[in-house]
């Protein structure tokens, strides 16, 4: 099956320092891989690559296998490209029901004029967007909170918030940038339920990047490892487990027995 | 609030005009003193899509005002000895139009360069235009230079002054409530959430400085026919200070807050004339106390909350 994302080559430097270097990446659709590494490794520098927040220095991605450079971040959500981040960003002056609505729009943005005049095909646009918003809060229990404001809610709403956001889009692949961080042990449960969930139900390809590796080695089919922003090693997580380069970079000695 | 809002705007209109036609009774001076509250509610209303909906810290207002006030004047005085006098309202309205449409076109112009900058840079990069403006006019011999233009026709009556409030309020209000206009919010609160969302920020922002911009020159050709005489000094910083402290009296972002804002700044320097040297002081000091004490605005109440058990 052709790749849903493709990255050749990637490299990027700020000043004299390489944060990712010669990443070469696949991802098929409807894959679940876990991207890991420590602290500093280029992991959300990745995710800010493919998601064009800043072009590659050299190097290419291909999205759906059509090269992404020149599109702006917003751009590329059109294309079907969604993210959450590592330091919650949500709407502060909006409600939980405003903040997925805006998402939701994003296919269906009306000109100046269907604002002002509201005739019929304005309002059933904005009834059919009202009905999307209805159904994913529903399908992801923040039903009951609709009409709170986004930033009241608990921390582990919060980030749930952020995933219907960015699933509002109609993403084909998902960037979540260490969804379970800060998140109690139920928490962290209920979010992995939750992303095998919305993979299932919405059929797309998933690219996680967690510090937690109960989450990852429990969800991902596949898991990327970066270290220095090199690639070190990348496969099914018992390989991964058992990858010396990678033990010695991340996981430690006390992983090693287990795999 | 979609058929809400187009009735509301109907009886606003149908009202302005009802006043209108008795305005012979009225004193003259408290008039005139209504056309200047219904102007101002303009320029609040029309400043706050952009400092309060969209976040995007402007002080060049003024200058907007000033362009579509020359312009309309201009117009105005080429045309009326030319046209029998039944033509005066068309020429009135083709100049108000006129004038907010080039200064729509001044708004474009300077904000696709310069709203990539945030903050305080955008402030001071509007403020710098709003000089400009205000100096381009002052130098120019074709708008009466330093002089100023002066035997405007005085062609602005309540009807006028209050419909083009009435219209700026809607055409906010419809903006801001609609799936396009919640970009805007979306820009304000966080930019980069905003364009993860698939919202493009500079399209936002650009498209909420020229339709405040639009309503800023048309308020500006309604002043111009109020006064029947405009001069570039009445254009300076301080004009832009005044509205935006209607918009932080009244609340960022809230409609109705910067509406009674514009109000009770236009009458309480009518009542305060004797201690007008003072009144830039006063506001410096009402914006320090508003943003250490409510920096939600003074008219600002708990928003509306649907019961959601």
């Amino acid at each position: 099956m052709a790749p849903l994302l493709q990255l050749d080559q990637v490299t990027i430097c700020f000043g004299g320092l390489t944060a990712v270097s010669a990443v070469d990446l696949r991802l098929g659709p409807r894959e679940l891989v876990g991207l890991i590494g420590p602290n500093g490794a280029g992991k959300t520098t990745l995710f800010n690559l493919i998601t064009g927040v800043y072009p590659p220095t050299r190097g290419a991605i291909y999205f759906d296998g059509r090269p992404t450079a020149n599109l702006k971040a917003h751009q590329l959500v059109r294309r079907g490209i969604a993210r959450t981040f590592q330091n919650i960003r949500l709407f502060a002056s909006m409600t939980v029901f405003d903040t997925v609505r805006t998402a939701v729009q994003v296919h269906r943005t009306h000109g100046l004029r269907d604002a002002l005049l509201r005739g019929g095909g304005f309002r059933r646009a904005e009834a059919e967007v009202e009905r999307q918003v209805r159904e994913l809060l529903a399908l992801f229990q923040l039903d009951r909170v609709r009409d709170e404001p986004a930033v009241g809610l608990p921390y582990g709403d919060q980030r749930r918030l952020e995933i219907v956001r960015a699933l509002a889009t109609r993403p084909r692949l998902l960037l979540l940038d260490e969804p379970a961080a800060g998140m109690n042990p139920t928490e962290k449960s209920e979010l992995t339920a939750l992303i095998r969930l919305l993979q299932e139900k919405f059929q797309i390809a998933v690219l996680l990047v967690e510090h937690d590796m109960r989450v990852v080695m429990g969800i991902c089919e596949r898991i990327v490892v970066l270290d220095y922003g090199v690639k070190i090693a990348d496969g099914p997580p018992a390989a991964v487990r058992a990858n010396p380069r990678v033990i010695e970079a991340y996981l430690g000695e006390e992983a090693a027995p287990h795999a | 609030m979609n058929s809400g809002a187009k009735r509301y705007l109907l009886l606003a209109l149908l009202a302005a005009l009802i006043v209108s036609g008795f305005s012979a009774y009225f004193n003259r001076y408290y008039l005139g003193v209504a056309i200047d509250v219904g102007i101002n509610i303009m320029l609040a209303v029309s400043l706050n899509l952009i400092n309060g909906h969209t976040g995007q810290f402007s002080l060049g207002h003024a200058g907007f005002m000033a362009v579509g006030g020359y312009i309309a004047a201009k117009f105005s005085l080429l045309l009326q000895p030319a046209l029998p006098p039944w033509m005066q309202p068309l020429i009135f309205c083709a100049g108000l139009l006129l004038g907010g449409a080039i200064a729509a076109l001044t708004g474009l112009a300077v904000g696709v360069p310069t709203l990539r900058l945030y903050g305080d840079y955008l402030a001071i990069v509007t403020l710098g235009f709003g000089e400009i403006i205000r100096v381009i006019f002052q130098t120019s011999e074709t708008f009466g230079a330093a002089t100023g233009l002066t035997g405007i026709p005085n062609w602005t009556h309540f009807g006028w002054a209050w419909s083009g409030a009435a219209i700026c309020v809607f055409v906010v209000t419809c903006l801001v409530n609609s799936t396009y206009g919640r970009g805007f919010i979306a820009v304000k609160d966080d930019e980069i959430a905003a364009s993860a969302s698939g919202i493009n920020p500079v399209r936002y922002k650009v498209t909420a400085f020229v339709v405040g911009a639009f309503f800023a020159g048309v308020a500006g050709g309604l002043y111009a026919h109020h006064k029947s005489f405009l001069s570039p000094t009445g254009f300076d910083f301080m004009k832009s200070i005044d509205i935006v402290v209607m918009v932080i009296l009244g609340g960022m972002g809230r409609t109705v807050g910067v509406i009674i804002a514009a109000i009770l700044l236009t009458l309480l320097p009518e009542y305060l004339r004797e201690f007008s040297d003072y009144r830039m002081i006063l506001y410096a000091l009402l914006i320090i106390l508003i943003m250490i004490a409510r920096p939600q605005g003074l008219f600002t109440f708990a928003r509306r909350r649907p019961d959601s058990k």
